[in-house]
C-alpha cells in the first residue's frame, strides 16, 4: 500500500498524486501519515480508491469527493466532505462546523459529534452522525438524508426546502418551517438502510428515531407577509 | 480573520517551556494573521513588587530616571519595570507626566505583555518569547480588516491587573459599552472593540465576579462575533459567541489545556496525539483556575 508521510511530503504533492488516480486504480489503497491538521487534504478526488488518513485533519478534507472512500482516523476541521458528489467519507473522531456542506451525493459518516451547521445547504448527500450535532444544522437543506444518533442543537432544519432528518435523541429546537413528521414504513426502511450503510447494527432500532422535515410553507411568497417589505 | 492561541499549564515541569510552546503555536497561526502579533505570559511574581510592561521610544534611559528601586528589563521596543508595590502610583504618575509617549501595555504581579507590527515569527523573536517561562499565556496574530495595522491595534488587551484578552471577531455594540464603562472608571485606551470587551470583563471582576461569571454575563451584554481567550493571574478561560462564528479547537491532557483557532496550532504540543481534542461549544464558558 503506498504510504505518504506528510511530515516529509507536501500537501500539494499528495493531492497532485491523488488527482492522477483514475478508474484504472480501482480498489487501490493509500495511507497518509502525519496530517497534522493541514487543510484541504484529499480534496477533489475522482477515483474509486481508498484513502486512509491517520491523524487529525484541518479544513475541507475530502471536499468535492467523487467515488473515493476517505477515512479520517481522527477529528476533522471545518467543512469536511463539503460539496461531495459521491463516495464515502468516514470521520472516526469529531467533525467541526459545516460538515457535508452543500454536498450533492455520497455518504458522510461521523463516529463522534459534529458541531454547528452540519449538513448546511445539503443537496443530496446522506450524513450519519453517531454522536450529536450542533446548532443550525441542515440549514436550508435541499435534498438528502441526515441521521443523528445523539441530540440536535438549536434551530434544526431552519429554512429547510427538503431533506429527511432522523434524530434519535433530543432536538433543542426546530428552525423556521422545520416540523416533526410521521414515521411511516418507508421511512423505517430507509433509515435502516442508512444505519446499515454506516455500519450501525440492529442494537440501534429505527423506532427510537423521530423524523423531521419541511413544512413547505416557505416555498412561495405569502401575501400576508407583504407588509414586511 | 485573526489567529488566537492560549496555553495553560497544569504540570509545573512544563513551565520553563511555556514560551517556546506558545511561540510555536503563534507562528503556525501566521496564515491567519500576518500583520501583527502579541502575547502575554504569566511568569514568576516577585514578593512586594508589581510589573509594568511599557512600550515606547527611547526606553534605554528610563531606568536612570526612575531610580534604583525600579528594575528594568529591556526587550526590543518594550521594557518591563519591576516596581515596589508602594511606588506603583508614583511611577505611573511620572510616566504620564514625563513620558506621555510611553504606553503601559500590561500591569500586575505576574503578567508581561508584548505586541508589535510584523510577522508573528519576527515578533516572537524580537521579544525572546521562546526563552520565557511561566504558568500560562495567550497570543494573537492579527489580519486587520477594519482598522489600520498599528501596534495599538494589536492584541492582547489588558485593562486590569494581571488580566488580558485576545479576541477573534468583531463586536457591534462596543460604542455603547464604552460609554457605559468609562464613567465606571474603566479606562479604555484605544478605539479597538476588543479592548472594550477586556474592559467589560475587568468591570465585572471589579464588582466581584469570577472570570467565569464575568464571561457568562458577557453572553447577555456583548453583541457580535467573538471567540475570546482570557487570562488572569491564576485563571484561563475561553468563550465563543452563541452562533460560534469564529473557529476554536481545544486540547486537554493531564499536563495542560491548550487553545488554537485551528488544530494546526496545537500539533507541536507534547503528547498531543493522546490529548482530548474538542471544539468548545457556542455560548459555553470554559474556565480553569490554578490551585
Amino acid at each position: 500500500m503506498p504510504t505518504v508521510d506528510l511530515a516529509k511530503t507536501s500537501k500539494r504533492e499528495l493531492n497532485g498524486a491523488l488527482h492522477a488516480l483514475g478508474e484504472k486504480d480501482h480498489g487501490l489503497s493509500w495511507r497518509v501519515d502525519n496530517p497534522a491538521g493541514q487543510h484541504a487534504l484529499a480534496c477533489g478526488l475522482d477515483a474509486p480508491v481508498n484513502i486512509e488518513i491517520v491523524g487529525h485533519v484541518g479544513y475541507y478534507c475530502a471536499g468535492m469527493n467523487k467515488q473515493a472512500k476517505v477515512v479520517v482516523e481522527g477529528n476533522a476541521g471545518v467543512g469536511v466532505a463539503e460539496n461531495m458528489m459521491s463516495g464515502l467519507v468516514h470521520v472516526k473522531g469529531d467533525a467541526s462546523q459545516s460538515a457535508g456542506a452543500t454536498a450533492h451525493g455520497g455518504l458522510l459518516v461521523i463516529d463522534g459529534n459534529a458541531s454547528a451547521r452540519c449538513g448546511i445547504s445539503m443537496k443530496g448527500v446522506d450524513i450519519v452522525v453517531k454522536g450529536s450535532i450542533g446548532p443550525m444544522s441542515a440549514f436550508m437543506a435541499q435534498a438528502g438524508r441526515l441521521v443523528v444518533l445523539g441530540d440536535a442543537g438549536d434551530a434544526l432544519g431552519d429554512s429547510i426546502y427538503e431533506t429527511r432528518i432522523y434524530v434519535r435523541g433530543a432536538v433543542k429546537s426546530l428552525g423556521a418551517d422545520c416540523i416533526e413528521k410521521e414515521m411511516r414504513e418507508e421511512h423505517r426502511a430507509e433509515l435502516r438502510e442508512l444505519l446499515d450503510a454506516a455500519g450501525i447494527g440492529e442494537d440501534v432500532a429505527v423506532d427510537e428515531f423521530r423524523r423531521y422535515g419541511s413544512g413547505r410553507q416557505l416555498y412561495n411568497f405569502h401575501v400576508d407577509n407583504a407588509a414586511a417589505y | 480573520m485573526c489567529g488566537i492561541v492560549g496555553l495553560f499549564l497544569k504540570d509545573s515541569s512544563l513551565e520553563p517551556q511555556l514560551g517556546s510552546l506558545l511561540a510555536g503555536m503563534l507562528e503556525v497561526m501566521t496564515d491567519r494573521g500576518p500583520d501583527s502579533a502579541g502575547f502575554a505570559v504569566y511568569g514568576a511574581a516577585e514578593p512586594g513588587r508589581v510589573k509594568l510592561t511599557v512600550r515606547g521610544p527611547d526606553l534605554d534611559t528610563i531606568g536612570d530616571a526612575l531610580g534604583h528601586d525600579v528594575k528594568v528589563t529591556w526587550r526590543d521596543t518594550h521594557a518591563v519595570l519591576s516596581v515596589p508595590e508602594a511606588q506603583e502610583e508614583t511611577v505611573r504618575g511620572w510616566l504620564a507626566r514625563e513620558r506621555p509617549d510611553v504606553v503601559v501595555t500590561g500591569a500586575g504581579r505576574r503578567i508581561e505583555l508584548y505586541k508589535e507590527v510584523g510577522l508573528p515569527a519576527q515578533v516572537t523573536s524580537r521579544f525572546g518569547l521562546r526563552a520565557m517561562a511561566g504558568t500560562h499565556g495567550v497570543g494573537h496574530t492579527r489580519m486587520a480588516t477594519e482598522s489600520a495595522v498599528t501596534t495599538d491595534g494589536a492584541h492582547p488587551f489588558s485593562t486590569g491587573e494581571d488580566q488580558c484578552l485576545v479576541h477573534n471577531g468583531s463586536l457591534s455594540n462596543h460604542h455603547s459599552l464604552r460609554r457605559m464603562l468609562e464613567p465606571q472608571g474603566i479606562h479604555i485606551a484605544t478605539e479597538n472593540d476588543s479592548e472594550v470587551a477586556a474592559g467589560y470583563l475587568t468591570w465585572k471582576m471589579k464588582g466581584g465576579a469570577t472570570l467565569a461569571q464575568a464571561l457568562e454575563a458577557g453572553l447577555d451584554d456583548l453583541d457580535g462575533f467573538f471567540t475570546f481567550v482570557v487570562g488572569t493571574e491564576d485563571g484561563f478561560a475561553v468563550l465563543r459567541d452563541p452562533i460560534s462564528c469564529k473557529p476554536a479547537v481545544m486540547a486537554e491532557t493531564d499536563r495542560y489545556v491548550a487553545f488554537g483557532s485551528e488544530y494546526r496550532a496545537l500539533v507541536g504540543l507534547p503528547g498531543i496525539e493522546a490529548a482530548k481534542v474538542f471544539e468548545p461549544e457556542p455560548a459555553v464558558v470554559y474556565a480553569w483556575v490554578r490551585d
